[in-house]
């Protein structure tokens, strides 16, 4: 195990949830596509304080806001489709162009 | 020898089930897809010795799918699966958008000259965390805490079709609240 595999699986994450982020035309397929990218940014945390600095706690600690930025904006994003979809039965990004700026 | 090869079949379980998520047709598959991604990164977060972030991963991660599950349901026109289904715009330009950034990414990984390790790994990961989160690095648990708070009430406010201040008046002080069907008894 060293430090550039798992970096490169994080790498992947990032990659595919990139896609999946521009590719996906429902919106809660967008947030599954955010939620992989930092799941990536979870792992390159995790192999940082493993294999570069393992005596300091900074890098566990931005896995811990990693955890929080997902949570968040799990919540936010759904509660934005929901207030969306009420007001406008908009489920898809393509219908809410007008949100772009 | 061993942690290697769980740590390498663990990294493809998580990629592939990572790309299933957007090849699968139901959503109740794509979100459990999903999660089968973040559980192998919890597992490999467990052969990086940091046990407390895996599991808080693993739990967290299995509950905010489940939850996902039944919005996934309840916004897509094909739950269940039974018919083929791609709703995407800009394949091309994505494709290459995520290729790109994995090709930077990983060119940077294998080429860079990484710094040796710096001092020795704590006998325990989840005490280093908990000391800091507690001493040097309280700021940042005290801003994680209130966004938290500040997600509850404008989840709250955004999810919520009509609140008091829509049946009351921004004062509070209708006489009778404005319901688009009146309810109550005849008065």
């Amino acid at each position: 195990m060293t430090l550039e595999i798992v970096l490169t699986v994080a790498a992947a994450l990032i990659g595919v949830g990139l896609f999946g982020a521009l590719s996906q035309q429902s919106i809660v397929m967008v947030m599954m596509g955010l939620e992989l990218v930092v799941n990536g940014v979870l792992l390159a945390g995790g192999a940082a304080w493993y294999f570069l600095t393992p005596a300091l706690p900074d890098a566990q600690m931005l896995i811990v806001v990693a955890l929080v930025v997902m949570a968040v904006e799990m919540v936010m994003g759904f509660a934005a489709t929901i207030a969306i979809y009420r007001a406008r039965q908009v489920d898809m990004v393509d219908m809410a162009e007008d949100l772009n700026g | 020898m061993l942690t290697d090869v769980a740590v390498v079949t663990l990294g493809v379980l998580a990629v592939a089930a990572g790309a299933a998520v957007f090849v699968v047709d139901s959503m109740a598959r794509a979100t459990f897809a999903l999660l089968a991604s973040f559980l192998a990164a919890a597992g490999m977060l467990l052969a990086l010795d940091l046990v407390y972030v895996a599991v808080v991963t693993a739990l967290m991660m299995t509950i905010e799918m489940v939850v996902m599950a039944v919005f996934m349901i309840m916004f897509m026109m094909n739950p269940a699966g039974l018919m083929p289904m791609t709703m995407v715009h800009n394949v091309r330009g994505s494709v290459v958008v995520g290729a790109g950034v994995f090709a930077v990414l990983t060119t940077g990984i294998w080429t860079i000259d990484w710094p040796e390790r710096d001092g020795r790994r704590p006998a325990d990961a989840t005490r280093q965390l908990g000391e800091t989160i507690m001493g040097g690095h309280m700021l940042v648990m005290l801003v994680v805490g209130i966004a938290l708070f500040a997600t509850i009430i404008s989840g709250t406010v955004l999810a919520t079709h009509r609140g008091r201040y829509d049946r009351f008046g921004p004062e509070l002080d209708g006489e009778r609240p404005d319901d688009p069907v009146p309810g109550g008894l005849p008065r």
